[in-house]
């Protein structure tokens, strides 16, 4: 409701200062139509065709010899099934002001840190949109002030994140959710602020030779949240619990000649728990294979969580294998296919992800996902009904 | 009789064989330090721009008359003693607005480059290796758009023939990185104002794969020369790629605060 007025206020704000400056609009509009194999196995879920479709408009305005820029963009999803994939959020609605080395940001916004492509353990500031895509890369923006310099040393970035963002869940009549639904309006906090505490983050990135390099601290609200059984009337639900953390993480890519090498490691403490998580690997390329302009990207991954089989993360000893053909041709076709193998549950997982343009406005994508889940105990095994593919018509405008 | 004539011929061919070896040789000599001559004056003359930005239109035909533009936005940074600083944004076609790329080019070695994705706010280091590959779908490769360094090649000078630019000088370059998809380059250059007309491109296999002819200079600043109009042709897959630059303006006030990740994240 929040958000909805301040982009009430915000578009006002765009249309008067129209009369002096210009404002550039631009943005995408998705048709998904996602087709299940199965049926669900929980109520609600015995359906296997589902349609989705996502508008999000962005709003980009600059003076002052570009040295200031507002950016406004709003997203919404109607859902075909599920009320609570059905949803409006504010991705961007931020200020930046640049002054030589100095930036200021401020504002709702996305912010991403990491190196590794099928898990992103380091990146932390902003919420994940997980109802809106299985893979946790869509985020919820986050308000925040973002200061941040460029030095001879790399660039520094301090943060003050204004307010939490709850994680969003699938509904009743969603699936790729757990058996139990979670019930987000009886979320609770540690910080008795509860979502109006403010967390900080530090960060520090450096590009020398080969190496990229980012450090950080973040202190404030775990996005991840605690997910507590409890029965509310009569049914058992789950509920969220936010605590308290403090973070440490490192980023680093080597890239030399071809290779990629990538790791990523994390050291969260709480009240509860204090451990380390690493997500590492490489990526591989071979050029023009066969005399073609296709490219073939081989990547190779390993999460590790020091809590093994307690692990909140379901990247707690997996292997990921991926293979990423790149045609280099007029549409900018493109087909990634990967395997994650879970070493402690033996759950095997396939990917398939395509995609190309098919003109000026149009774009035109497949993706598909399966599950070999038989271990009752990993958190996969609630979606292992849950294979599906998806045809996605993406309108840039 | 008969024997003796033929001791003398053969003789006669060795030393004849011998002096035009050795002729050939010094010409040989010759011809690559002026072929480096004359690509190190090209080199001298477009030096002291400091920096630039310009607009690109790309217009990529198939065979069958079919076309597809690419709209780019370029800013340039010249750096003494290395290659240049550039980033470049693209603005067309529209899935790929927004997304910008940052390069720091050196004359010998790997490029650093990195590549921003605005849908996931995210800046990927990339590997510098491909530079064989396409641009964008066009019939460009990486290196064929690069800046020119020096070093990047060796040189023999050909010969002089008339060419659009008035008279040429014929210089043969060899690339020095063992990654260029050509063995060879065959290029004019005016005698007077030391521009780049004409290149052909030899494949690995040293047929020829394609030709780049520059339609229009304009000169900036009263000394630099830029193409205005570029038309690459690949004559194995008939396909054309035509360039246009715009809006080119010189000395803009860029310095190495403007070629950061920071920079690249906020492009637009």
């Amino acid at each position: 409701m929040l958000y909805s007025r301040a982009a009430f206020v915000g578009i006002c704000v765009l249309f008067y200062s129209q009369l002096t400056y210009s404002v550039e609009l631009s943005g995408k509009l998705d048709l998904e139509v996602r087709y299940y194999f199965d049926e669900g196995q929980y109520r609600e879920q015995d359906y296997h065709w589902n349609n989705s479709l996502t508008l999000e408009p962005e709003f980009y305005w600059n003076w002052n010899d570009r040295n200031d820029s507002l950016v406004i963009k709003p997203f919404g999803r109607i859902d075909q099934r599920d009320d609570e994939r059905s949803h409006g959020d504010i991705r961007e609605f931020s200020w930046v002001h640049v002054n030589g080395k100095w930036e200021w940001r401020t504002g709702i916004r996305k912010v991403f840190w990491g190196v590794t492509e099928f898990v992103h353990l380091v990146d932390v500031i902003n919420q994940t949109d997980a109802v809106d895509a299985f893979d946790g890369e869509k985020k919820l923006g986050q308000p925040m002030i973002n200061l941040s310099y460029v030095s001879d040393v790399g660039i520094f970035d301090a943060f003050a994140l204004i307010g939490f963002r709850e994680r969003t869940f699938a509904g009743e009549e969603g699936r790729l959710r757990s058996g139990i639904l979670v019930d987000a309006n009886r979320t609770t906090y540690e910080a008795s602020e509860e979502e109006k505490h403010i967390d900080y983050a530090l960060r520090w990135y450096y590009s020398v030779g080969f190496f990229d390099l980012g450090a950080y601290v973040f202190h404030g609200t775990d996005r991840e949240p605690i997910l507590q059984a409890r029965l509310v009337d009569g049914d058992l639900t789950l509920i969220p619990y936010y605590q308290q953390v403090s973070q440490v993480g490192l980023d680093i890519q080597a890239t030399v000649g071809s290779w990629l090498l990538k790791f990523e490691a994390l050291n969260k403490d709480s009240d509860l728990d204090n451990y380390l998580a690493s997500q590492l690997g490489f990526e591989y390329t071979f050029y023009g294979i066969n005399q073609s302009a296709k490219d073939i990207g081989v990547l190779l991954e390993y999460g590790w969580d020091e809590r093994d089989e307690d692990a909140s993360s379901i990247s707690q000893n997996d292997i990921y294998l991926g293979a990423r053909l790149t045609f280099n041709d007029v549409n900018d076709t493109t087909l990634l296919m990967g395997v994650s193998y879970d070493a402690d549950y033996y759950t095997k997982s396939f990917l398939i992800e395509a995609s190309r343009r098919l003109n000026d406005h149009w774009t035109i994508s497949i993706e598909g996902l399966f599950f070999d889940a038989s271990n009752t105990s990993d958190p996969v095994f609630a979606v292992r009904e849950d294979d599906h593919i998806q045809l996605t018509l993406e309108r840039y405008f | 009789m008969c024997q003796r004539n033929q001791h003398i011929f053969l003789i006669a061919t060795f030393m004849a064989l011998f002096f035009t070896t050795s002729a050939y040789s010094q010409e040989s000599t010759d011809a690559v330090a002026k072929g480096l001559e004359i690509v190190t004056e090209l080199k001298r003359r477009d030096t002291g721009w400091g920096d630039s930005q310009s607009t690109l239109k790309m217009i990529l035909r198939n065979t069958a008359g079919q076309e597809s533009t690419r709209e780019i936005r370029a800013k340039t940074l010249e750096v003494q003693g290395d290659g240049d600083k550039s980033l470049n944004i693209f603005d067309h076609p529209r899935d790929v607005k927004g997304t910008a790329f940052l390069s720091f080019s050196h004359p010998v070695g790997a490029d650093d480059q990195w590549l921003y994705l605005p849908a996931l706010k995210r800046v990927k280091r990339i590997a510098s290796r491909n530079k064989s590959g396409p641009f964008m779908g066009s019939e460009f490769a990486y290196e064929d758009l690069a800046s020119f360094e020096v070093e990047k090649y060796t040189y023999k000078y050909l010969r002089e023939e008339p060419c659009k630019g008035g008279t040429c000088y014929v210089v043969e370059q060899y690339p020095v990185d063992p990654y260029s998809g050509y063995t060879r380059l065959l290029t004019w250059i005016d005698t007077s104002e030391y521009r780049n007309w004409k290149t052909e491109f030899y494949d690995r296999r040293d047929s020829l794969l394609k030709t780049l002819t520059v339609t229009e200079y304009k000169q900036y600043l009263d000394k630099y020369w830029r193409a205005q109009g570029m038309e690459m042709v690949n004559h194995q897959t008939k396909k054309t790629t035509t360039l246009a630059w715009t809006d080119y303006q010189f000395q803009t006030g860029l310095t190495d605060e403007d070629f950061n990740q920071n920079t690249l994240k906020r492009a637009k």
